[in-house]
């Protein structure tokens, strides 16, 4: 796949594949091409060059209202909530594909069940709330769309450690519901323990990839992301 | 005493329609980024549309709401394809310059047109309770005119319930904070645009009737009514329509105070001097936290 603002290639060359179940990591520095790889993704912006296939399909064209109820929903970085609504507004809108509102419901229980705080706060702003119950909102508005892909871009930004831990334990709770999951994160250490697999993005190409453990341990990595000082 | 206070009584009863008219304006502006600079123009030719069911069916001008207001609505529908569904496809920043050129070349089209078909002449509709008028403790409340603020009050109720509750509401109010996030969540952001625009139109379909019964309207009433809401709206800043109404309301009575104050060519000497105070000391309106 090829990706490119006006006359600047963001993305050239780039092959990934995320497999049913599976957790992929996108990892690497700002301005590699991560996030217009969302974008492409998610139907915001057209690539120049190559395809994206969605269970088969191809989803070039695909209009990105509609690509939510192919099965594909995103919590894009900075979490993007509609500040001046209630956070139940924010998770029903969640559910405006015709079909995910058929079982909004259900899948606002589920929300209210995973992340219990929400319901306390539910007739609160969204803006009132603090950054971890926001990135709960922003994960509960992806989750309501009923996704088989749930793709999160830097969900760690701006949040405390033990945070940052939490939203990991349920990120892998809601994998084990057989949610695959794309995860873009600068937050390395954390991506990589929790991923299956992983693909280092630089400067627009992709400059490895294989499993998270592996990784984890490649002295290459662990120079690059995890910094001289990591054990 | 009293001379000041049915000033502000009058100034009251317009500023209801100052609401109203800001209401269609402010929505569109707030959803779609567009600055709609033909609104009053709208708002004129609901005007008309109301007088010539009076002048040719005898339709009782708040009846007519029921004919105008969907007219109102299509052509907000055939302008959004025709015209700015075109503009809403340019990025965000360059969206109000092109919008206001083809608001003016709309609104000069439109006016030449209203000349042309209805001739310049000064029209208004006379119902034969026209003349009615409710006593207050001194104060004399022209019912016509009350009926049009209870009326401009109604559809703007309706309109805020529409945003809170109503399933395409709600994605309006999502389209209108953040359009690529609506996007993400599955919202036809194309669809949430057509009908804010549809429903700004419909808007100033109503506001043109009641302007007809209550006032006077002519092909070159646009221009001022354009700008009335356009204060209304830096008055009251985006994303409320009860706002928008009450900034309606304190232009009204500002208008009042200052024609009683300076006499009436100065009517709208307070009302700007608040618009360029608010806009220096709130930009983003008085009710906007």
């Amino acid at each position: 796949m090829e990706a490119a603002y006006g006359p600047f290639l963001a993305l050239s060359g780039v092959t990934l594949t995320a497999r049913p179940g599976e957790i992929v990591a996108l990892l690497g520095p700002n301005g590699a091409g991560k996030t217009t790889l969302i974008r492409c993704i998610t139907g915001l912006l057209r690539p120049r060059a190559g395809a994206i296939r969605w269970e088969g399909a191809p989803l070039d064209g695909v209009p990105a209202h509609a690509i939510v109820e192919r099965g594909i929903a995103v919590v894009p970085e900075g979490r993007r909530l509609f500040g001046a609504m209630t956070v139940e507004e924010n998770l029903e809108l969640g559910a405006f594909a015709p079909r995910a509102r058929a079982r909004r419901t259900a899948r606002l229980e589920h929300v209210y069940t995973i992340f219990p705080v929400l319901r306390e706060r539910r007739r609160q702003l969204a803006r009132a709330l603090s950054g971890g119950q926001q990135q709960m909102v922003a994960i509960g508005r992806a989750l309501m769309a009923g996704p088989t892909l749930l793709i999160l871009d830097e969900p760690s930004l701006g949040l405390a450690p033990r945070l940052v831990e939490s939203i990991f334990d349920v990120l892998r709770e809601i994998n084990r519901s057989g949610v695959s999951i794309l995860l873009v994160e600068q937050n390395v250490q954390a991506a990589l323990t929790l991923s299956h697999r992983a693909y280092l993005l630089e400067a627009g190409r992709v400059a490895g990839e294989g499993s998270a453990a592996v990784l984890l341990e490649d002295p290459r990595v662990r120079r690059a992301y995890l910094g001289p000082l990591a054990r | 005493m009293t001379p000041f206070l049915q000033q502000l009584v009058l100034g009251l009863l317009l500023g209801g329609l100052y609401g109203l008219a800001a209401a269609g304006l402010s929505l569109v502006f707030g959803v779609l980024k567009v600055l709609n600079v033909a609104h009053g123009q709208l708002i004129m030719l609901g005007g008309y549309g109301a007088f010539w069911l009076f002048a040719l069916r005898g339709l009782d001008p708040f009846a007519s709401l029921a004919v105008v207001i969907p007219a109102a609505l299509v052509a907000g529908v055939i302008l959004y394809w025709a015209l700015f569904g075109w503009v809403v496809r340019a990025p965000e920043e360059t969206r109000v310059k092109n919008s206001l050129l083809v608001g003016f070349g709309l609104a000069l089209a439109l006016e030449a047109a209203a000349v042309r078909l209805f001739t310049a002449d000064e029209r208004s509709i006379t119902t034969g309770y026209a003349g009615a008028v409710l006593s207050v403790g001194g104060l004399a409340v022209p019912v016509v005119r009350l009926a049009s603020l209870a009326l401009a009050l109604l559809l703007i109720g309706g309109l805020h319930l529409a945003l809170a509750r109503w399933r395409w509401g709600r994605a309006i109010r999502a389209t209108a904070e953040d359009w690529e996030a609506a996007l993400l969540t599955g919202i036809d952001v194309r669809r949430a645009y057509l009908l804010a625009f549809a429903l700004g139109t419909a808007l100033a379909g109503a506001a043109g009737t009641l302007v007809s019964v209550g006032y006077s309207i002519s092909p070159s009433i646009g221009l001022e009514w354009t700008l009335k809401a356009l204060v209304v709206v830096v008055l009251a800043g985006l994303g409320s329509m009860l706002g928008t109404f009450v900034g309606g309301l304190v232009l009204g009575l500002a208008e009042a105070v200052s024609a009683a104050a300076f006499g009436g060519p100065y009517r709208e000497v307070v009302g700007l001097v608040v618009f360029f105070v608010v806009l220096v000391a709130r930009p983003r309106g008085l009710f906007v936290r």
